[in-house]
């Protein structure tokens, strides 16, 4: 079972790497992908320092270009593309048919996997981009039940990997415009969601307002944890009812489900992450990478500790549980 | 952790200017060494950004373009940034370091940000992305003194995290 | 250039209505709103299917008989093995031409011609040429797309008509987890059907009561009403071949022979705006996206008061 770990700064990829990671998955400094915060990601040189020191320690390295093309500006992702080629990606993980079907045209020999944000939720998508575009692996959505991953499995001709630690998307990746109905920038337009720039806290009286754009996405009461105001986690009134009416801010958390996952024929684990800092990436990749190799008993104590990482303190199985629906 | 109080008090009484100097003195070290530290930056190179502990009496504004820093007393007034974090010193510190990391520290709200949170938030990734070791970095200064220097900071810094993480817990 | 006058297309009813209202909806809409074609099927939950089936032949048939072009909608999110037979089916089987919403149709249907809905990623035209040369010979964009990008995409493919989402709340998002169920104590799998509770979507407001979002099922739709009237001459003169029109619970044949009377320049934008605020009044209307704002945002344009004066 393959570790695959999150790096925004060359300094967090060393760090996966020295942690134990199997790959390292990372992006440019631009909008090509999805984890487009300000301050993150790789210049040219530094991913072509980082692949060098992955190689050496016998690492890989994925290269997201999972954003959509902007019409027009197609050439700032062929040049990616053809850049992380050269650099010696290992893997070139792609959403955009257009992006795909160039890169299967022009680097007919380079590794190409399906983002999450391609939204590949069944058997009949998956094959369709294995037959199109050449696909080895694919990254489920968090849309499906372990049951579900373990019925498409033996029916698709490429390679699972799902997530199992860290960020929860509430709704099909790839497939929701709540941030730019808000702010103007998506994830699959900007590689950004709720972000930053939009972002405002505000104290009134003894509470902590978070706005996002020209929306109040929370409230949090003195001394309740506070979240960073993603839209699909804030708390919100219907029907004179308030709460969370999409998702608790949780993170997502399934690494107690290692043997279902194996069973159910998933080659790949992957740990959300790239907007986290480096201290967290260690953290969670080394205690990630032991529970791996440690009995299932053993698991729950290593696994604990982490929990205090985590968004809003508490965890969730997500989809892969059915109840969560 | 928090500063120990008595420790915080006498900054009361010393001059400004001689806690301006030792500041930029450490500023400029941090600097020389990390030479790429504002580089991640981007656009926001040009904002001003505070560092407001909330147990000392002191408020630090960086200015990466020049690279400044400018050291003022704590008034009630907020400084005029463009970003602001504000915090015990510790944790600011180990933020600086990339030891702590940024969003579990602001998800358990020890850490509070306000104005430009873009601009923050890209200073928060430049800082992780830099090796700061202030030990390390700062014992340099101290010259023959500066393995017990290294050796003081480290340690505090230890105990600092270590009672950070046993709270997550 | 003469710009020929985009047609008019009903999209499929994203809601939950109750199996008499829905087939009675397409009858009236089929005797009295000036569509040339007309999208129907189950698009946001498979549970919903049985409401709307023993009606389907119906409908279809009161909608050819009054000369319109019948589509059949695939589902947006498919994740069930049951699911997933119902698409293969719709593509091997349909005399319909379908109207493909997500990865799974869009395979299935390789070498047919087929229609792409606004749920799938066309972003730009690498990517619409693609699916042309799989058979898609009608693309309406999605609602998020600018119009920068929209006028990019239809001069670089040849060959297909383009729709754009033009009325209608917009669907934002959809998820494995039902938040309408959820909302009223329920899970998805044992719903009870609560989202028929609420044929236009259940209000989502923020804490401090500013509208915000609706949910209706599995999918989240805007809280403002997409409305891009000022904006179908310039529409038309790219190249926009049908402008896309997303029932709500309102009277949809006046909706739709507003669009129609904008399109034929009978009536001024601003007159327009005013009459489609009284016709659907649930909804404040908005038009960011077309303007590369943010979604919500309404952009009042120079042109209206041109014209209007």
């Amino acid at each position: 079972m393959e570790l695959i770990c999150p790096a925004g700064t060359p300094a967090t990829f060393r760090e996966a790497v020295d942690a134990g990671a199997d790959a390292v998955y990372c992006g440019f400094r631009d909008e090509t992908n999805a984890r487009n915060f300000p301050g993150l990601n790789f210049s040219r040189d530094e991913l072509r320092e980082a692949i060098a020191y992955a190689r050496s320690k016998g690492t890989q390295t994925f290269v997201a270009l999972n954003t959509f093309m902007r019409a027009g500006d197609e050439e700032i992702w062929y040049r990616a593309a053809a850049d992380a080629v050269a650099l010696g990606a290992d893997a070139l993980i792609l959403a955009d048919f257009g992006l795909m079907a160039h890169v299967a045209e022009h680097y007919a020999d380079q590794r190409l996997h399906v983002s999450v944000q391609a939204s590949a939720s069944n058997v009949d998508a998956i094959n369709f981009l294995v037959d199109a575009f050449n696909a080895k692996r694919v990254v489920l959505p968090r849309t499906l039940t372990i049951a579900d991953i373990a019925r498409i499995a033996p029916k698709i001709r490429c390679e699972i990997e799902v997530f199992v630690f860290g960020g929860l998307c509430v709704m099909a990746e790839g497939r929701c415009s709540l941030s730019s109905y808000a702010t103007g920038k998506s994830p699959n337009m900007n590689g950004v969601c709720s972000p930053a720039s939009h972002v405002r806290y505000r104290k009134e009286a003894d509470e902590l307002v978070s706005e996002l754009g020209a929306y109040t996405i929370n409230r949090f009461a003195a001394g309740e944890a506070a979240g960073y105001p993603t839209l699909c986690k804030g708390r919100f009134d219907i029907a004179d009812e308030r709460g969370y009416a999409f998702e608790d801010p949780v993170s997502l958390d399934v690494m107690g489900e290692i043997d279902a996952l194996t069973a159910a024929g998933v080659s790949a684990l992957k740990i959300e992450g790239r907007q986290r800092g480096k201290a967290y990436v260690a953290e969670v990749v080394s205690t990630l990478k032991k529970a791996l190799s440690a009995k299932a008993d053993d698991r729950p104590a290593l696994l604990a500790h982490l929990r205090g990482l985590s968004e809003g303190q508490k965890t969730t199985s997500g989809a892969y549980e059915k109840r969560w629906r | 952790m928090r500063f120990p109080a008595t420790l915080a008090a006498p900054l009361n009484v010393i001059p400004m200017a001689a806690i301006e100097r030792t500041t930029s003195m450490l500023f400029q070290r941090v600097t020389t060494q990390h030479p790429h530290l504002f580089a991640r930056l981007g656009e926001h190179i040009e904002k001003r950004f505070a560092f407001m502990p909330t147990d000392i009496p002191l408020v630090f504004v960086v200015s990466p373009a020049q690279p400044s820093i400018h050291v003022a007393r704590r008034l009630p007034v907020p400084p005029t940034a463009d970003a602001s974090v504000e915090g015990p010193l510790f944790m600011l510190l180990a933020l600086l370091e990339g030891r702590c990391d940024a969003d579990a520290l602001f998800f358990s709200r020890d850490l509070t940000v306000n104005g430009d949170m873009e601009a923050m938030l890209a200073m928060r990734n430049a800082l992780d992305d830099c090796d700061i070791d202030l030990p390390r970095d700062l014992s340099a200064l101290a010259g023959p003194l500066a393995p017990i220097v290294g050796r003081v900071a480290e340690s505090i810094r230890r105990r600092a995290l270590t009672e950070e993480a046993s709270r997550w817990n | 250039m003469e710009t020929a006058r985009p047609s008019l297309t009903m999209g499929p009813v994203y809601y939950l209505w109750d199996s008499a209202k829905w087939r009675d909806f397409h009858f009236r809409i089929a005797d009295e709103a000036p569509f040339e074609r007309v999208v129907i099927g189950e698009t946001v939950c498979s549970k919903r299917q049985h409401f709307i089936e023993p009606h389907i032949a119906e409908v279809i048939e009161r909608l050819e008989n009054a000369g319109k072009t019948v589509l059949l909608s695939t589902l947006a999110l498919v994740t069930l093995e049951r699911e997933s037979r119902l698409i293969r089916e719709l593509a091997r089987d349909s005399e319909y031409m379908v109207e493909a919403n997500d990865l799974s149709a869009l395979g299935l249907l390789n070498g047919k011609a087929h229609s792409v809905g606004p749920l799938i990623n066309v972003y730009n035209s690498a990517t619409a040429r693609l699916l042309a040369g799989r058979g898609a010979c009608r693309i309406c964009l999605p609602p998020e797309l600018p119009f920068s990008s929209v006028k990019r995409v239809i001069a670089e493919t040849p060959g297909v008509d383009f729709e754009v989402f033009a009325f209608g709340r917009m669907p934002l998002a959809i998820s494995a987890r039902c938040a309408h169920a959820r909302s009223k104590g329920k899970i998805k799998d044992s719903c009870q059907f609560v989202c028929s509770d609420d044929p236009d979507g259940l209000p989502v407001k923020t804490l401090d009561r500013q509208s915000f979002l609706a949910l209706n099922g599995v999918q989240t739709i805007s809280h403002t009403c997409q409305a891009l009237l000022g904006e179908l001459p310039d529409l038309a003169a790219c190249g926009v071949s049908a402008i896309r029109i997303s029932p709500q619970d309102c009277d949809m044949v006046a909706v739709a022979s507003l669009y129609s009377a904008a399109l034929d320049g009978a009536i001024g934008a601003d007159e327009a705006v005013d009459k489609l605020r009284m016709l659907y009044p649930a909804a404040p209307l908005s038009n960011g996206f077309h303007h590369a704002r943010e979604g919500a945002a309404w952009v009042a344009r120079a042109r209206d008061t041109a014209q209007a004066g």
